[in-house]
């Protein structure tokens, strides 16, 4: 079933028209990825899910219930977090204050401590550093700890902004297959990349931005093979 | 959420408040020693030695005072980058809600029979309820909706704020008959403790004393500034306040409600702030609607000398005004033979010492390089 649909959203800043109508839709165990180059209104389209702004036309659904115009954290409690553009790590909490307040709004202390053991399961290199301050974290440490922190809050959808940006390549091929098992362990997730080829490789469907709106759609192995994604998107001259 | 979270900025505290007031007694005492010579008719080092431990306690009372308001204005700017300029009136109606329990509980005759610590804790808990209303009010009424607007028009709102609540509260102590400069009635606190007999050159003692409403002062002090500090360092609450602080759209993609904790801040720091007036109208005698601005003043420098946004740092830079305060108060005159009146000279120091920090530690002195917000 559809877990979070967007109908003809359209997002301002100021006079700016962002986002002009975008539609796409989630099904629950999926990862569907958002390509487009900078400044295409990907994170935007993140920011109006999840609260930061709000959409002046359009409706943002999760599991056919209306999200928009609820507060940030109102939508947390209904199961959508982010790992933030530029990881945005709370930079003088360590790193398990970091990953609690993923879980803010949670009361289980037992689940919490569960899924704090799942977090360093997946990501070894954040229990070393438990008690560091984020702000001393490497760029890699960082996004592990977005994604984890993100996870903390038990989310039906994750939301993930750019997490290859900055990171080198053998680090950014960590990260990916990580995202991958996060998904088969039964999280749905939005994925929002620059680098095209890497997240349309591992996305069940993908929908490609061009400013603010969305021009084609189709499954990751598809739009791989398209020569439009190709030419623009891959740095591949079409043939 | 460790021990060592809450402990460790109590430490450092500690080490200043020890530091700073060893540091001033050994400048004082090596200035009082190289012109012992100027005098004849008194012995400098003596006489300098004689008041140094009420000097201490003086400066300690002082400290604790600008250091519990100071972490109103610490606390707020932390969350919002805003100067709350009515800081200093919320502290002088805490002041005024003490002074009218005691006034009440006094016209009913039954405030002598209230032992004087009950009597102080019953005062300091309405005084931290009113205060910390009163906060979150007006950050409700006169912040929150300008929190979008340029910089300076909350900081005019605060300013506006802090004349409305001067001249209503001198409209209200008027109407009720608390009067202008109203008494601030406590149970009797008995003679002061003796401590010491300090014998002196010619053969007469001078007892060293200690008023029990300063103890009490520099008590509750040390025990409210425990009890933040673990509320911001070991709850989550706290982690909340220091998340949003540190990045508030990020704080509410985790499920914070942002201005849920920046009500919250408010409420803390007002509260600390009434708690601070109860204490000094207890040890005054009796208050004023103007008694709120200059130690509001005194106390946003100390908070800006401990590093703006640095709780464990308005601590530190109150009591290190604090002790400040109370030498030169006491000893320039002493020093100086009578040139100087020390007690009028201690404001230009305490605002003298603002300058010289921010021209060479513009972030104070346990304020951090923060990176810029993106």
């Amino acid at each position: 079933m559809t877990l979070l649909e967007l109908k003809d959203v359209h997002t301002y800043y100021g006079n700016i028209h962002a986002l002009k109508g975008i539609s796409l839709a989630v099904e629950k165990g999926e990862i569907v990825t958002l390509i487009g180059s900078n400044g295409a209104g990907k994170s935007t389209t993140l920011r109006t899910i999840s609260g930061l702004l709000t959409p002046r036309h359009g409706e943002i659904l999760l599991e056919g219930q209306r999200i928009d115009h609820l507060p940030a954290h109102e939508i947390v409690a209904r199961g959508v977090l982010q790992a933030p553009e530029g990881r945005r790590i709370f930079p003088r909490l360590t790193v398990r204050e970091n990953l609690e307040m993923g879980a803010y709004q949670r009361r289980d202390a037992d689940g919490i401590q569960r899924d704090m053991e799942r977090v360093f399961t997946l990501f070894p290199r954040l229990r070393e550093r438990i008690n560091q301050r984020g702000g001393t974290l490497s760029g890699g440490e960082q996004q592990m700890l977005a994604i984890g922190r993100a996870l903390m809050g038990r989310p039906r959808v994750l939301l993930l902004d750019e997490p290859s940006m900055g990171l080198a390549p053998v680090l950014v091929e960590q990260i990916f297959n990580i995202i991958r098992e996060i998904n088969q362990q039964g999280t749905t997730i939005l994925l929002v990349e620059q680098n095209a080829r890497m997240a349309l490789s591992i996305a069940h469907r993908g929908y490609v931005l061009e400013t603010g709106r969305i021009t084609l759609s189709g499954e990751g192995k598809s739009l791989l093979d398209n020569p439009k994604v190709k030419a623009a998107y891959l740095g591949e001259v079409g043939h | 959420m460790t021990l060592a979270g809450v402990f460790g900025p109590l430490g450092q505290v500690f080490v200043f408040v020890v530091g700073s007031a060893i540091v001033l007694s050994v400048i004082t005492v090596l200035v009082a020693f190289l012109l012992r010579g100027t005098r004849t008719n008194v012995d400098l080092v003596q006489a300098t030695l004689t008041i140094l431990p009420q000097v201490i306690v003086d400066g300690l009372v002082r400290g604790f005072l600008f250091a519990t308001i100071a972490l109103g204005y610490t606390m707020v700017y932390g969350v919002l980058e805003f100067i709350n300029f009515a800081h200093g009136e919320i502290f002088m109606v805490g002041a005024f809600s003490g002074a009218a329990l005691g006034t009440v509980l006094a016209a009913s005759g039954i405030l002598n029979s209230i032992p004087p610590l009950l009597f102080v804790l019953i005062a300091v808990i309405v005084g931290m309820v009113v205060s910390g209303t009163l906060a979150m009010t007006i950050e409700r009424v006169a912040y929150r909706p300008l929190r979008n607007a340029p910089r300076l028009v909350p900081l005019i709102s605060a300013i506006g704020v802090s004349l409305l609540l001067q001249d209503g509260m001198r409209l209200i102590a008027n109407v009720t008959g608390l009067g202008f400069n109203a008494r601030f009635p406590t149970p009797n606190f008995g003679p002061p403790l003796q401590l010491a007999q300090i014998p002196t050159a010619d053969g007469r003692t001078i007892p060293l004393i200690l008023d029990v409403r300063a103890l009490i002062f520099i008590a509750a002090a040390t025990l409210m500034l425990i009890g933040l500090n673990y509320l911001v360092n070991a709850t989550k609450m706290g982690t909340a306040i220091r998340a949003v602080a540190q990045d508030r759209p990020t704080a509410s993609l985790m499920g914070i409600n942002v201005n849920q904790i920046i009500a919250l801040t408010f409420l803390i720091g007002g509260a600390l702030g009434g708690a601070a007036g109860v204490l000094f109208g207890v040890r005054v005698g009796t208050v004023n609607p103007y008694i709120g601005f200059l130690p509001g003043l005194k106390a946003f420098t100390a908070a800006v000398l401990g590093g703006i946004g640095n709780i464990p740092g308005a601590m530190v830079g109150g009591i290190v005004l604090g002790f400040l305060e109370a030498f030169v108060a006491s000893y320039l005159s002493l020093l100086t033979g009578g040139a100087f009146s020390g007690a009028s000279y201690a404001d230009i120091v305490a605002f003298a010492i603002l300058i010289l920090i921010l021209i060479f530690r513009p972030s104070g002195l346990l304020g951090e390089a923060v990176a810029q917000k993106v």
